[in-house]
């Protein structure tokens, strides 16, 4: 049960492969396709995270000081939540759709019937390690597949725990948990695998992409970007910082993909912005930040090194207006705010993934949509504003995965709307249903009997018989009738 | 008209990645300018190509002939009505097609609204195949379209006449600012896979998807392929054969000599059946093409000589020469090979191999009619599956354990003609699926939107977090009533 997880052992394609073998065996005898089987896995996650919610926590506080607030309300409860939602319209979702037919093939029925994929690999990140392992596999499972899931080596608390308790929870046979790094990754992806949904950074993503293309392989990316925030004048400042405040340093201090990344404000109402948000993060988390226990620390002194670097830009550093400080031993970086920082600074490059917040500022609040669609894609998009010409501005020529108006992050929350990225934030999504057609293939089904014989079809052609054919698909009723008339010989 | 295409001709002649460079940085200009997005310009560009299929049939019938010597009825039935079916029912559903889809919002967000708003990718390249050239170039082009993208079609080169009447008429029809048609062949098709687009549709064979799919993973480019496969028919016994043979036949040979994705490729039945099968396939053939049907004028012909040689190759297998029943003539100057049916080749033969994409029908036995699936399932999953049966229960089994992209049962090849069902591959046959509604949502970004205003407030999601905060948002998301009161109790502060 545990061999093939135990992180010593350095995972080889052999030992890739006949993992792959075993679960397609698995698949291939039916085990994963029943409503029963589904059940009884989906029941068996959701125990897991009712029974284990102590060291779930522990273990998401081991790999990222995960305040216990954080943890619950991100992780546990949008887990359970998913689960949950899933065992209520397993049913249904599993149920075909039947569709309207065709008058030509009267009579007939049309259906639409998801089946599984087969055997699917799940690639999971570090910052909300258990929710973006479980909630794919919710969707893997409810949809009938067989599951390999490889959780991220730089969150190993959670890693370890996935791979000790899921076989508890589950039928170990059909869904599997490898522990690794780059060498077992790469193995992993060396296989066929039927679909592959992996979240992570862009450079990973057009890896995964291009061993899956050997393979023909779909996949689902689930990557990130800059998410900007656009903060219009005339608006419930006070309401508008904390909501932003909350979607950025109360999400793993802001090593979250869709945590707000900057803001876009007008020249005019910039300072206004920087002060209510120091108000904000002072309320939020006092006067010596490092010390909060409501703050997740760093994940690492790799992006520790890398966000410090941020901070080090000659180009920013004197634009520093909040925070900054920094604590190495303990990696915590405490709320950063710089204003005006330029368009070409570090900062400004690459997605931050953590506690610092960028404001630009432009003339017009218009502008923002412009700066916005000049850099690539980003995972979400938020506007604070009064004015609903401008949201409609916004929603109309802004293109994000999903967008938020007058709160960032909660889209997410929202098991009814589907959660992914556009261009270079990703492709496909997940969340509710969408995570059971992620994991879907819709096969179209046309099921006649023998009757119904249009002679006009066939071999040899003749005029009349394509003039026949002409009424009939262009839906002319007099034709029909002609046709109905004609139609009794072979 | 010959001269404009040879001009063209010459001046694709240098189409390198400088030009495909050039091309897409056009394109995302015109799309960044919002040309395409609104509804009133898609309607235009629709009702452009339905005029053009309109006005000009008579080349485009004329093209089809020259590229594979279709028959009037298969060229107005699968190609010219199928487009006009396409684009006119883009053109009624659109406005519905573009309207953002409110959906349900939870407690916890209210007061909110959730909406998913449809969005075009952006500049897309649409790579189409030779054997339907004007449906497979049109069809995509239409769900492009209508979803608001700019678009680059690249038809096949091995169908060169209707390759040269998009290039042609395209740009008489539709804004040519945003609509563009690129000829060529490998060299201008690697060219532009070199881009950047923003979503990529192609229709082909699986190698090059596997090439399109690399080139598309270098910029995260979400991509469609509409692959093919051995798309196998099972004959079950007790099923009227007359019919059953009739609309297998019509299905394989009725469609481009069987040069089509979803042609029925190989059939199965029992040992005991299959004599009766074969004798009613001769009859139903030779009431189709007669007996001499290197002549018929209802037979297409295979493309091109690379093919011709490909198809013979198969026939002259060694593990199959003796087991042609019927047919096998062929005419290398015309490039017509007669309907042709093999009985009991082996597994292992070429015929068995790959997809044939030809006239020629093998038949394999097996036992029982249910050891059919698991012939299907040993090999990959292939576009379509059929199955002749009156028996419900291996039509139910069928259904539920073979995989393909798509099934018709007592019938072949007309599953794709209706609108309400998604069209695509699954594995080796491909990955997506487009038709009607499909098409839209295949080109299209499905955004979500959650908005709120600025009430509504529940404090206990801020910093600082304490036991009694974490106590109200438990009951808050378990839906606990009493806790929800106690919740907005609270809120005030």
């Amino acid at each position: 049960m545990g061999d093939v997880g135990k992180r010593d052992e350095v995972l080889h394609s052999e030992n890739a492969a006949m993992v792959v073998r075993g679960l397609r065996e698995s698949f291939n005898l039916g085990k994963t396709r029943s409503f029963q089987w589904r059940k009884n896995q989906l029941e068996g996650i959701l125990r897991m995270i009712e029974e284990r919610e102590g060291e779930i926590m522990e273990a998401l506080y081991s790999d990222l000081a995960k305040p216990q607030m954080e943890s619950f309300l991100h992780e546990i409860s949008m887990a359970k939540g998913a689960c949950m939602v899933a065992l209520k319209n397993l049913k249904s979702w599993m149920k075909p759709e039947k569709v309207g037919t065709l008058l030509s093939t009267y009579p007939s029925t049309s259906s639409i019937v998801p089946e599984p994929f087969g055997v699917v690999l799940i690639i999971s990140a570090w910052n909300y390690p258990f929710l973006l392992s479980i909630e794919p596999v919710i969707g893997a499972i409810a949809a009938g597949n067989a599951v390999v899931l490889k959780p991220s080596e730089i969150s190993p608390a959670t890693s370890s725990l996935l791979a000790r308790l899921l076989p508890q929870y589950t039928d170990n046979l059909c869904v599997k948990v490898v522990e690794g790094a780059v060498t077992e990754t790469t193995a992993l992806l060396e296989q066929k695998w039927d679909k592959i949904f992996y979240t992570g950074n862009g450079r990973v993503g057009r890896l995964v992409m291009a061993a899956a293309a050997k393979h023909l392989t779909p996949v689902v990316l689930e990557l990130g970007g800059k998410s900007p925030v656009v903060v219009d004048s005339n608006i419930d400042l006070k309401v508008a910082m904390k909501r932003i405040a909350v979607g950025k340093w109360g999400c793993t201090s802001g090593q979250a993909c869709i945590a707000p990344d900057y803001i876009i404000t007008t020249k005019s109402f910039a300072s206004k912005v920087a002060d209510e948000m120091i108000a904000t993060v002072q309320k939020f988390y006092g006067k010596n930040p490092l010390e909060s226990t409501d703050l997740a620390r760093i994940v690492n002194s790799n992006h520790f090194a890398r966000l410090s670097k941020l901070l080090d830009d000659d180009l920013v550093s004197g634009k520093i207006v909040y925070g900054g400080q920094r604590d190495e031993k303990r990696l915590r970086i405490a709320p950063t705010l710089m204003l005006d920082v330029p368009e070409d600074s570090l900062i400004m490059r690459d997605e931050i993934f953590g506690p610092l917040l960028p404001i630009i500022t432009v003339d017009k609040i218009q502008d923002s949509f412009d700066f916005i669609n000049s850099r690539t894609k980003p995972l979400a998009a938020y506007l604070f504003t009064n004015d609903k010409q401008l949201e409609k501005m916004f929603v109309e020529n802004v293109s994000a995965g999903g967008m938020c108006v007058n709160d960032t992050v909660l889209h997410m929350a929202n098991k009814n709307l589907p959660f992914g990225g556009v261009g270079e934030s990703g492709t496909g999504a997940y969340h509710g249903k969408f995570s059971f057609d992620a994991f879907s293939h819709k096969k179209s089904v046309l099921s006649r009997n023998f009757g119904g014989e249009i002679g006009a079809r066939y071999p040899p052609y003749t005029p009349r018989k394509q003039k026949i054919v002409r009424a009939l698909l262009s839906g002319d009723i007099i034709g029909l009738i002609m046709i109905l008339f004609f139609s009794k010989s072979s | 008209m010959g001269d404009v295409g040879k001009r063209e001709d010459q001046s694709q002649a240098s189409f390198d990645g400088e030009s495909a460079a050039v091309l897409t940085r056009e394109l995302r200009e015109s799309f960044n300018l919002g040309k395409t997005r609104s509804f009133q310009w898609r309607s235009n560009q629709l009702k452009g190509l339905l005029r053009m299929m309109e006005e000009k049939e008579a080349d485009i019938m004329g093209a089809l002939y020259s590229d594979l010597a279709k028959p009037q009825l298969e060229s107005y039935l699968h190609e010219i009505s199928m487009a006009k079916e396409s684009v006119t029912f883009a053109m009624k559903n659109l406005k519905s097609w573009m309207k953002p889809k409110k959906v349900g919002s939870q407690a916890a967000t209210f007061p909110s609204s959730a909406n998913i708003v449809p969005e075009p990718f952006g500049v897309v390249l649409i790579i189409s195949a030779w054997n339907y050239p004007f449906l497979l170039s049109i069809d995509p082009v239409i769900g492009a379209i209508a979803a608001g993208n700019a678009v680059v079609l690249k038809p096949s080169e091995i169908a060169p006449a209707t390759s040269s009447l998009f290039a042609r008429l395209l740009p008489e029809y539709v804004d040519d600012l945003c609509i563009k048609v690129v000829e060529g062949a490998v060299v201008e098709t690697t060219a532009l896979l070199e881009q950047k687009w923003d979503k990529i549709f192609y229709t082909g064979n699986g190698r090059v998807g596997r090439i399109v799919m690399a080139a598309a993973a270098k910029h995260l480019t979400p991509v469609i392929l509409e692959l093919g496969g051995k798309s196998p028919v099972v004959v079950d016994s007790n099923v009227d054969l007359k019919v059953a043979t009739k609309r297998i036949a019509v299905g394989k040979w009725g469609c481009s000599s069987g040069q089509a994705c979803i042609a029925p490729d190989y059939i199965i039945t029992t040992k005991s059946l299959a004599p009766k099968l074969l004798d009613s396939m001769k009859i139903t053939l030779e009431r189709f093409y007669g007996k001499e049907p290197l002549e018929s004028s209802d037979l297409a012909r295979i493309v091109n000589s690379n093919h011709f040689a490909r198809l013979s190759k198969l026939l002259d297998d060694d593990l199959v020469s003796g087991k042609i029943v019927y047919g096998g003539k062929r005419d290398e100057k015309r490039l017509r090979i007669a309907p042709t049916l093999l009985l009991d080749v082996p597994e292992d033969s070429l015929i068995m191999k790959d997809e044939i994409f030809g006239p020629l029908l093998p038949i394999i036995t097996v036992d029982k009619i249910e050891d059919s699936i698991g012939v299907i399932n040993s090999r990959t999953k292939p576009l379509a599956a059929y199955l002749f049966t009156k028996d419900k229960k291996l039509e139910k089994m069928f259904v539920e354990n073979v995989s393909a992209g798509g099934m018709s049962i007592n019938e072949t090849v007309l599953h794709l003609a209706n609108k309400n069902l998604p069209f695509g591959g699954v594995g080796e046959s491909g990955i997506g699926a487009y038709h009607g509604q499909f098409s839209f949502d295949a080109f299209s970004h499905k955004k979500a939107v959650l908005s709120r205003n600025f009430y509504g407030e529940v404090s206990a999601r801020y910093p600082p977090y304490t036991a009694r905060k974490q106590r109200i948002l438990r009951a808050l998301l378990n839906f606990d009533i009493i806790g929800l009161i106690l919740a907005l109790v609270w809120h005030k502060s």
